[in-house]
């Protein structure tokens, strides 16, 4: 009967595809929350030098730590990408990553980059500033993270939802810096001042900002060079926050994308010469200039377009802190109301 | 004509009454295993309680996502009703100039990912849209349409999933025929009431089938409701598991969830089982239409033309816009084989979700007791699931037993490899099965309920029983419900996402996969490319569908 046979036929065909290949000797397996296209560039070039494929597959944070944990022991990870130190530190709380001992990776990047434990590695650094309608606002006005809570800026902020994660880290440092009440202050201070309800992503609060709907917001830099690239009249400026002299701790918030061994990586050596290789000065400049981001090595030369944008201090408290705080963070955002 | 005799929903007689105890267990038990078990999974993190998140949770959290999501459901669900079946029977049973052409067309906001038509939408109409910059530079108005409010989200959401409604009510109506109205009309009933009082009640299985489904996505719902950021019930489940690592507030949210679309979905089914809906397929066969003239035709065709230029041509142009802005840097060679993906993935997985979902609604018709009916609503509750809830909950059994698996091969036969089961379109597949079982359940089941238990025993009388009935009697009369199940889960798989990001094997991207790149980093105006692609595949079931759909009425 043809219908037996086209049944047959489908058989046959899932069979060949769902085939599982052997894993090669010297090949990287890396589960990564990085985008593909931010990605790709840099595995290309690794294996064109070092003749190692590596084979990745993307998806979220959350998704992705959840099938490390529930492949366990079998994972086919070697290597896990991410973004924001919250979820490396939530990884490395979950027992998915390794310790590596390098000495490469430990003089490549800065120590408050990077796990103290050792698990995870800043690869990139991503700055969360403001950023301002040059038409009404001047620079001399602005000053901190902190003041945009103050009552003159009443109807003239725009923020991104609580939800993502670059904010749920901004707070947690500030919880770090002043502690829950004062922090929660702040943070209510915000949201007094909104002029609208918060915006699904870093480029709608530019657009805002831009449009006179609201003078000022908190974004990451990247989104407003992207912005810029394509839309170089937008009356926006960068200012940078936090910059008193005199205060060890003041800085411009940063967060890093990274990346960590996995707990069962099946090939831990070639997983580490990666990631060692992540942080060399050319993969460097890959890494970060793809999108407009800052490498970590701190000796690596910036894209032209984001040295166009000054230098600034950074705040030196370790990344790691927007991950031990990052629940208390949310809760806080929650009572304050800020959705 | 409708003929509800007790004796029509009794079980059938002879040889069937007697394998017809086992069988239908047989059959809908291990299907239904493949959605009970993850939700299962999901839900047996409830046994240790997470009492602080769950405590903040309900203070600060829960009381305005209860109201948002009510509101929400509401207004989705009397939207896709008043879109869905004015428009089914407009295009079923009139006629007016343009009705061929709407017939397909308003099928294609399917085609378009939901959260991508937000997002086009609140775009044209936020204040930095064209309309408010127009409005403020040229004339100093500084108005701005309510978009980002609750009516915003109930408007574009209703205009998203009404084609579920007007799929599944189409299908009743074509079904019922002309002749049910004519025997309406000849009582005495003036036209409009004759569509009140016979055709709506009689098409109440199909239409409630597209409204459970159109409701089912908007409770599950995390990506529309987000480029809104208006937060409802499935913001809260996302929030728990992964903004506060919590997975045990999570599930109790998740469980909730589950609980709450079970109940509703069995209470339906409940009602439904009382009445017959089914109709003589003669009558049906010899349908003619309503001729609409004058003003009538006027309205059908502007009130027609006025949703699908809201649903699909202004979301869709500015896609298209978008698409040629970054053609020439995004679109490679591999484009292919994105597009080749997406259509094996979707394929395979509409033929073995319809087909599973067929041999459910056969099982539940040849055993209608209230357990089978709570087993094959339990078997279609994965839909009501948020996806990457339901995607981990998947992952983690499998993943489970892969590994027993890999010890066993390692202990017995020196097998020293990676996953055995991990990475292979088979576990894709079932995934898909586990989320989307709903989707096809729907049509076929309300389709099922149209073939009379006479047709059963005239074709019995004839010899004609078990495998060759279905093949030779009921999958004939089945083919509108057939095709339409096929056709809405080939285009959900299509636009399908924490499944497919989860369970691709390495290398398998998919369409759906390249939006994903480019959303999750901002990348809208880039986004467009792969999601006009999905758009422009989409159109092939959509196209096919109709086109047998209406062979078979004329």
């Amino acid at each position: 009967m043809s219908f037996s046979r086209s049944l047959l036929a489908i058989l046959a065909l899932i069979a060949t595809l769902t085939a599982a290949p052997l894993a090669l000797a010297a090949e990287v397996v890396v589960y990564s929350v990085r985008n593909e296209q931010l990605i790709k560039p840099l595995f290309d070039a690794y294996t064109r030098e070092t003749g190692v494929p590596v084979k990745f597959v993307t998806d979220k944070e959350g998704p992705l730590m959840a099938r490390l944990k529930a492949e366990g022991r079998n994972t086919p990870a070697d290597l896990f990408i991410t973004v924001d130190a919250g979820n490396l530190w939530q990884a490395a709380q979950e027992d998915l990553l390794r310790p590596v001992n390098s000495k490469v990776l430990q003089a490549n990047i800065p120590a408050h980059l990077r796990d103290p434990g050792n698990e995870w590695f800043g690869l990139s650094v991503r700055a969360r500033t403001l950023v301002y309608n040059k038409n009404k606002v001047k620079p001399a006005d602005l000053s901190s993270y902190e003041e945009l809570a103050n009552p003159k800026w009443k109807g003239r902020l725009c923020l991104r939802s609580a939800k993502k994660v670059y904010n749920q880290s901004l707070v947690a440092m500030l919880i770090h810096e002043h502690g829950e009440d004062k922090a929660e202050r702040i943070v209510r201070g915000w949201v007094t001042n909104l002029a609208t309800d918060p915006l699904p992503d870093d480029t709608k609060a530019l657009e805002a900002v831009a449009a006179g709907l609201c003078d000022v917001t908190l974004v990451n830099t990247y989104y407003y060079g992207r912005l810029m690239e394509k839309q170089p009249n937008l009356p926006l400026a960068i200012f940078w926050p936090n910059q008193n002299l005199k205060d060890r701790n003041a800085g411009v918030h940063v967060n890093v994308s990274g990346a960590g061994v996995t707990r069962h990586a099946k090939n831990e050596k070639e997983a580490v010469r990666l990631l060692e290789w992540l942080s060399s000065d050319k993969a460097q400049n890959l890494y970060a200039d793809v999108n407009l981001e800052y490498p970590v090595k701190s000796d690596v030369r910036w894209d032209p377009a984001v040295a166009a944008w000054g230098r600034f201090k950074s705040n030196l408290i370790n990344v790691s802190q927007a991950g031990a705080l990052q629940t208390k963070a949310v809760m806080l955002m929650d009572r304050a109301g800020y959705k | 004509m409708s003929s509800a005799s007790s004796r029509d929903l009794a079980p059938p007689v002879g040889a069937f009454a007697v394998s017809g105890r086992l069988t239908p267990w047989l059959v809908a038990l291990p299907i239904a295993l493949i959605t009970a078990i993850p939700v299962l999974v999901v839900a047996s993190a409830l046994v240790h309680p997470d009492q602080e998140i769950w405590d903040h949770l309900w203070r600060h959290v829960l009381p305005e996502l209860l109201v948002n999501t009510a509101w929400l459901t509401l207004g989705v669900g009397l939207g896709t009703l008043l879109l869905g079946v004015s428009l089914a029977w407009l295009t079923a049973a009139c006629d007016f100039p343009g009705r061929r052409f709407f017939t397909w067309a308003l099928l294609l906001p399917l085609a378009l990912p939901a959260y991508v038509t937000a997002f086009v939408w609140l775009g044209l109409l936020d204040f930095t849209g064209p309309l408010a910059t127009w409005l403020r530079e040229s004339w100093g108005v500084s108005w701005v349409p309510p978009i980002r409010g609750r009516g915003g989200v109930i408007a574009v959401m209703t205009l998203a999933l009404y084609p579920y409604v007007y799929l599944t009510a189409r299908a009743a109506f074509l079904g019922q025929g002309r002749r049910l109205m004519e025997a309406a009309q000849s009582l005495g009933q003036s036209r409009w009431r004759a569509f009140w009082r016979v055709a709506l009640p009689m098409a109440r299985p199909g239409i409630m089938a597209g409204l459970l489904l159109a409701l089912m996505e908007t409770l599950a719902d995390f990506g529309t409701v987000a480029v809104f950021n208006y937060n409802t019930f499935t913001t809260a489940i996302y929030k728990a598991w992964f903004s506060l690592f919590s997975l045990p507030a999570a599930s109790q949210l998740a469980s909730f969830l589950i609980f709450f679309v079970f109940v509703a979905a069995l209470l339906e089914g409940q009602l439904r089982a009382r009445r017959s809906y089914a109709v003589s397929t003669k009558a049906a066969a010899a349908a003619t239409r309503i001729r609409l003239r004058g003003w009538h035709a006027i309205l059908a065709g502007g009130w027609s033309g006025l949703i699908f230029m809201l649903a699909f041509v202004v979301p869709f142009w500015q896609i298209l816009r978008w698409a040629a802005n970054v053609y020439e840097q995004d679109f490679d060679d591999r484009y292919l084989a994105f597009v080749l993906h997406t259509l094996l993935l979707s394929g395979l997985g509409a033929i073995l979700v319809t087909s599973l979902a067929l041999l459910l609604g056969y099982a539940q018709r040849l055993h209608p007791t209230p357990v089978m009916r709570a087993t094959t609503r339990l078997a279609a509750i994965g839909y009501a699931l948020p996806g990457a809830v339901l995607a981990v909950g998947f992952f983690i059994p499998v993943a489970w037993l892969d590994n027993q698996l890999i010890d066993l091969a390692r202990d017995w036969f020196g097998r020293d490899g990676g996953q055995i089961l991990g990475g292979t379109l088979v576990v894709m597949l079932l995934a898909y099965c586990a989320r989307f079982l709903a989707v096809s359940f729907g049509p076929l089941e309300s389709g099922l309920g149209r073939v009379t238990r006479s047709v059963d025993e005239a074709s019995q009388s004839l010899g004609v029983v078990g495998a060759r009935r279905l093949a030779r009697v009921h999958l004939p009369m089945l083919r509108v419900s057939l095709l339409t199940a096929l056709a809405l889960t080939f285009v959900d798989i299509m636009k399908e996402l924490p499944i497919t990001l989860m369970t691709r094997p390495f290398g398998w991207d998919t369409l759906a996969v390249r939006v994903f790149e480019m959303t999750s980093e901002g990348e809208w105006e880039r986004a467009a490319l792969p999601a006009a692609a999905i758009a422009i595949v989409g159109l092939l079931p959509v196209f096919l569908l109709i086109r047998h759909s209406e062979h078979a009425h004329t």
